[in-house]
């Protein structure tokens, strides 16, 4: 278990240093960013929150960075990530409503993609040198378009021209949210072209990976004997390729913070009222308390899903588990 | 289609019997070493950036307008006139297209040469030096492949002040800061089994210092993977910095293509149907980017000969005399066999790949 123990050492130092490059960005940018955006603010929003704004940011306070830096921790565990300008509401409260939108598109078309890809991959890499092969070429340009530029043009064919799935926001109106059927139906709906357009452009990542993968696990020796002893080839092809899966599991770490990166731009072309979205409004108005909370729990859950990503590796190597 | 083992020379991988050759063939092999790849992938991809890299240089000049001067009529439909058609405030299409092409690539150009540069120097330091040196160069490693790229990016352009964010270098150098961590993550895994190989031993006993043996004994075994690193980044950046610019973080004053689709976007260009307007630039990204990735097959070929059969066509494979099934367990490697007058009639030889 040390290398699982190592790991989860390495997200701790990580969620450290994301919490303190969030603490130190707007205190040593040049310029004094904060000072200007409250000058902006002067006249439009209460006294009480520019207080709030300026204690989140320690300006005009005269304390030490370290004292600021404890306080900005103590708020940090108490849940208390600032006030949103623009929404008028507690930053934790506008995350809490938006988080599971986009931890759920992303969630789902990420394991569909990741389920899909490497089987994709299984079969490309057994049939090596077959017509299978032109698949290559397509999925590195599918790799290639920017998720957003991907996602506008299946919005305007298979939405807005052949209306094929209903787009713009995560519901139709006028349902009651809820577990009732009507309304999960229709959030299922409203996510398919979403999650497709996540789906097309990481799957080529995942394929492309396991393939070359089963391309050198099937020289192995193992395969040989596999193959000599008669075991009949789904069998044959199910040992190379749980070989051939472990790098892919392990380069899960790299692969998500990409395709999070290009998943919330998709909900800004789909309008769908996940954390992407906050994202673009914070931008637009400057809202720092807004963007700097994004990041944070954007950060956290990618460490999350990194973690589920080691637990898994750990119950597939076996390897893994004897070092202890 | 025959791939020369040729090109494999100043690679531990091959395992040529560089020994055995005369002298006149070593000479060739040098040579070869530096010429075109062979593999069609590698080629496309070479066509294919070598056109955008020209229109990087040439762009604004052959551009036939001014990317802002709009002083024609709103929301042309593509014409002989103007070949993209106009944008909702009269500016031709096209010559924003032209535009954008420099400071697209050159900043994905910077990203990816300062991104490598640090993973260069962290990698092969830690892979070499080890020690406590490794474990903190690898924590860093890891934390940086642990943070999501992008909205980190967002939170430090939206901090910059407008003259930052209008600065393409800055934006550059900024974008390689979160891009260095995966290169130098396989860089320092392969110094590590470097290291212990005799000619760096032999390098050490002659008594040539630390940092001559990591650049100029260990570096040029790991060329081919810092190439690949490099295009892996450059793509990266790319597609970083036009996602940057369609939110609207860096500069809408710069042209590049991000900054086209985020006006297409604000104008609802993709809702009213001009798709001259948002498709273009989105292809032209797109184009580098496999432009990129296919050279990128090329090197990952060049540095794992087992690629290389498996991207031949059964064509290609008869061709190279290969059986048309492949047995398991055995990979054939594609090789020609040396050019001399003893050497086997056959073009190619079948073995196992160890």
């Amino acid at each position: 278990m040390t290398a699982l123990a190592r790991k989860i050492g390495v997200y701790i130092v990580t969620a450290w240093v994301a919490i303190t490059v969030n603490f130190l960005l707007p205190r040593l940018m040049p310029g004094n960013p904060i000072q200007t955006m409250i000058g902006k603010l002067q006249g439009r929003v209460t006294l009480q929150m520019q207080q709030a704004i300026q204690q989140q940011f320690g300006i005009g306070l005269h304390q030490s960075l370290w004292s600021q830096y404890v306080s900005y921790w103590s708020q940090l565990f108490h849940g208390n990530l600032g006030q949103s300008i623009t929404l008028s509401a507690p930053v934790s409260t506008v995350l809490g409503q938006t988080l599971p939108w986009t931890v759920g598109l992303l969630g789902a078309s990420t394991v569909l993609s990741f389920v899909l890809g490497t089987l994709a991959g299984i079969a490309l890499g057994w049939r090596r040198g077959s017509w299978l092969d032109g698949f290559l070429p397509v999925s590195t340009f599918f790799q290639a378009v920017p998720y957003f530029f991907l996602g506008t043009v299946l919005l305007l064919v298979l939405g807005s021209d052949l209306h094929w799935f209903p787009v713009l926001g995560n519901y139709a109106r006028g349902l009651t949210p809820g577990f009732n059927g009507p309304f999960l139906f229709s959030v299922v709906r409203y996510a398919e072209l979403p999650a497709a357009t996540i789906v097309l452009s990481s799957i080529a990542g995942w394929m492309l990976g396991m393939r070359n993968m089963m391309v050198t696990v099937m020289d192995e020796d193992f395969v040989l004997v596999a193959r000599a002893k008669g075991l009949p080839t789904r069998k044959v092809v199910s040992y190379a390729a749980r070989n051939a899966i472990l790098p892919s599991v392990a380069n899960f770490s790299l692969a998500i913070g990409l395709v999070v990166s290009g998943a919330l731009l998709v909900e800004l072309v789909f309008n769908y009222p996940g954390v992407g979205n906050l994202l673009l409004q914070a931008v637009l108005n400057q809202d720092y308390p807004l963007l700097q909370g994004i990041f944070l729990v954007i950060t956290l859950t990618v460490l999350g899903a990194n973690l589920i990503a080691d637990f898994i590796y750990v119950f597939l190597d076996p390897r893994v588990r004897q070092e202890a | 289609m025959s791939v020369n083992a040729d090109n494999l020379a100043p690679l531990p991988a091959g395992q040529l019997p560089a020994g055995q050759l005369p002298e006149a063939v070593l000479a060739r092999t040098r040579v070869r070493a530096i010429r075109l790849p062979h593999s069609p992938k590698a080629i496309a991809g070479l066509a294919i950036l070598a056109i955008f890299a020209l229109l990087t240089l040439i762009g604004p000049w052959v551009a036939p307008y001014a990317p802002n001067y709009n002083a024609f009529a709103p929301n042309l439909h593509p014409s002989a006139m103007h070949w993209l058609g106009t944008s909702n405030l009269g500016a031709d299409l096209f010559s924003q297209l032209l535009n954008g092409a420099r400071a697209t690539m050159v900043v994905g150009f910077i990203a990816g040469l300062v991104a490598t540069l640090l993973s260069v120097i962290v990698g092969i330091t830690a892979g070499y030096i080890g020690g406590g040196t490794d474990e903190g160069l690898s924590l860093a490693a890891n934390v940086f492949l642990a943070i999501p790229g992008l909205p980190l990016l967002i939170v430090i352009d939206s901090y910059l002040p407008a003259s930052g964010r209008s600065n393409t270098l800055l934006i550059g150098v900024i974008i390689a800061i979160t891009g260095w961590a995966w290169g130098a993550r396989v860089l320092r895994a392969q110094t590590l089994s470097i290291k212990r190989r005799d000619f760096v031993e032999a390098a050490r006993v002659v008594g040539e210092g630390r940092i001559r043996i990591m650049f100029f004994e260990v570096l040029p075994n790991l060329v081919a993977i810092v190439a690949s690193s490099f295009l892996f980044t450059m793509l990266y950046a790319i597609g970083t910095y036009v996602a940057l610019a369609y939110i609207g973080v860096t500069s809408t004053a710069v042209w590049n293509w991000g900054t086209m689709l985020y006006w297409a976007q604000s104008s609802n260009a993709p809702l009213t149907g001009a798709w001259w307007w948002f498709v273009p630039p989105g292809l032209c990204i797109a184009l580098v980017g496999t432009g990129l990735a296919l050279l990128n097959f090329g090197v990952d070929e060049f540095i794992n000969p087992r690629l290389r059969a498996a991207g031949l066509s059964r064509k290609g494979m008869r061709k190279a005399g290969l059986p048309r099934h492949p047995k398991l367990g055995l990979t054939p490697v594609v090789r020609t066999a040396p050019r001399k007058p003893t050497a086997p009639a056959t073009t190619a030889r079948t073995g196992v790949a160890r």
